[in-house]
């Protein structure tokens, strides 16, 4: 566990070393503080036009959860493409360090500096609450921080297993995005066609969000299905160490 | 009896059709330092990833302090410290913080100090604070030997490590090297003959994956050599007198006359000729210059093992060859006609 520790340590403040990891975050809070202004602005107008309209933390978490679909990619991509690519994978493997513990570090690292920039997007539903008279409803903003926690969770978990297939960090960037994407839209075929398959529903990741957690409703359901994502990319991530050794 | 800090039994390895390695046996005592010899592509590579866990073997077994690299391999890595041929090093790190980050994962206790002892050791004090992406190649090395040693492994492991230096560095890595195997066991490998000549107690010299001659820089020489040669400069101008009387002299195989005047003499194994030669130069009325036995060199050695194993493989299987040769004639005629 110590071990582990380390690496996810060391992983945390290697982001605030890097120009890129520090441009990513900026242009996620750019984006987002963009969609919140534009978002407030439509809902004065609509609020002219309804009188007792409010608009709800849903004007923050919705379009935060496509940008970590663009986001995440581009802080998971260098995760174990670069160790390989500079030669220090050699170094961790030959370490006292178990591949799970390595994996799970990684992991742990990224994910810890994903929830530190969903932490500081906060700022928007206090301003929001500022703006609402007489305040918004704080259950929602609990039960959606919760679920973009647990959705950066998973997320970046799975962008650790890709970035361990390649040594080129661009290519784990195209290939941990074009799966997420997948991911994301696999259950909107069948749900636009009458919802023949819901296996196909269950699996897909917006899914676990925009029905329950973001409005307010907290299903075991969706939190299982988050956590045992991530468990089954640290897993992934894991085994594709392992055979690396066996090549 | 002392137990091998390194011990090899049988260690094969391949990858599809291509033996990287076959059936190696080796082993390394307590502050030895064991030199891995051969050309590149030879298996040294090989046997270092499986020696330091990076890789499983095919077959056979490898014990580092007495822990196997495969079933116990986490215990094994305790003890191992490891100097990859690319330099695995984090660019964007100091060097510094790099040495303290590999410390922590390898539980080196007060870990700041112990890193500074080692920068100290590797004589890169003064750039503990630098950022690894700006150092030289030299410094670099450093700052792995520096990560190798961090943990006071009983086992260090270097692969290739003066490649691609220049002069100067050369012979800093290699004092470090000596100083370092005082204390440590250490299986270094490297192309270069004279290296392993001024480096190592003992020398494996491997081909094509397997070892093909075992021993000290010293008697691997005396081994090829049979017997010594004994090269003789005289002052004025000697004829081929002094050659038949050289010859003439108990305990002498042949003596020729070399190009630029001196006299080769070899003698027969076993035997000290040096007093006769000097006797003999004297009395004949020259005046001797110098006298000195040549030793062979490791290049000269390594190149007449490849070739004696290359003749030996030819004389195992000529029949074959020859008949591999009957059967393709007709179908290479074939061939012609169709072209």
């Amino acid at each position: 566990m110590r071990t582990l520790w380390i690496v996810a340590r060391r992983e945390y403040a290697r982001y605030f070393t890097t120009p890129a990891a520090y441009l990513a975050a900026f242009l996620f809070l750019l984006v987002l503080g963009i969609i919140f202004y534009s978002n407030i602005a439509a809902s004065v107008m609509r609020s002219f036009m309804m009188p007792g309209y409010a608009p709800g933390v849903e004007i923050i978490v919705n379009p935060m959860t496509t940008l970590l679909i663009f986001m995440v990619p581009a802080f998971t991509m260098r995760l174990l493409a670069e160790e390989q690519r500079l030669g220090t994978l050699e170094l961790l493997l030959t370490a006292p360090v178990r591949d799970a513990e390595l994996i799970a570090g990684k992991w742990l690292g990224s994910f810890l500096f994903v929830a530190t920039m969903i932490a500081i997007t906060l700022l928007y539903p206090l301003t929001l609450n500022w703006l609402v008279k007489p305040s918004i409803d704080w259950g929602p903003v609990i039960t959606s921080y919760l679920g973009l926690l647990l959705m950066a969770a998973a997320l970046t978990a799975l962008g650790t297993a890709i970035s361990a297939l390649f040594s080129n960090q661009i290519a784990a960037f195209v290939a941990t995005l074009a799966f997420f994407l997948l991911l994301w839209l696999i259950g909107f075929p069948s749900s636009s066609t009458g919802g023949i398959s819901s296996v196909w529903q269950y699996l897909d990741f917006s899914q676990h969000f925009y029905d329950t957690l973001a409005r307010g409703i907290l299903d075991l359901r969706d939190v299982i299905y988050y956590l045992s994502v991530a468990a089954l990319g640290v897993f992934a991530g894991t085994v594709i160490i392992e055979t690396r050794r066996w090549r | 009896m002392t137990q091998a800090m390194i011990a090899v039994q049988d260690l094969t390895k391949t990858y599809g059709a291509r033996v990287a390695i076959d059936r190696l046996t080796f082993s390394a005592q307590k502050g030895e330092i064991l030199g891995f010899l051969g050309p590149n592509g030879a298996g040294k590579t090989t046997t270092m990833r499986i020696l330091t866990g990076y890789m499983p073997p095919t077959t056979g077994s490898a014990q580092i302090a007495g822990y196997d690299v495969v079933e116990n391999s986490l215990e094994a890595r305790k003890h191992i410290g490891y100097l990859p041929e690319t330099v695995p090093l984090y660019n964007d790190m100091s060097v510094l913080d790099y040495l303290v980050y590999m410390g922590k994962l390898r539980r080196v206790p007060q870990v700041e100090d112990r890193a500074w002892e080692v920068l100290e050791r590797v004589g890169m004090e003064h750039r503990a604070d630098s950022f690894i992406g700006s150092l030289s190649k030299g410094m670099r090395q450093r700052v792995g030997l520096a990560q190798a040693i961090l943990h006071q492994p009983d086992v260090l492991i270097l692969d290739e490590p003066t490649i691609g230096l220049d002069p100067t560095q050369v012979v800093e890595v290699r004092r470090l090297i000596q100083e370092v195997g005082k204390e440590h066991t250490v299986l270094l490998s490297t192309h270069i003959l004279a290296e392993a000549q001024q480096l190592c107690d003992r020398v494996l010299i491997i081909n094509q994956g397997r070892i093909i001659a075992e021993d000290t820089p010293e008697n691997l020489q005396l081994r090829l050599q049979g017997g010594a040669r004994v090269l003789v400069d005289v002052a004025g101008e000697a004829g081929d007198d002094l050659l038949e009387r050289l010859r003439a002299l108990p305990g002498v195989r042949l003596a020729n006359r070399l190009a630029d005047g001196r006299f080769e003499v070899v003698a027969e194994e076993g035997q000290e000729v040096r007093p006769a030669i000097a006797r003999t130069v004297l009395e004949s009325g020259y005046g001797l210059l110098e006298l000195h036995r040549a030793a062979m060199s490791l290049e000269e050695i390594f190149l007449q093992l490849v070739q004696e194993e290359a003749e030996e493989a030819a004389l195992a299987e000529p029949e074959e060859a020859k008949a591999e040769e009957t059967a393709l004639e007709p179908e290479e005629a074939h061939t012609d006609e169709e072209a």
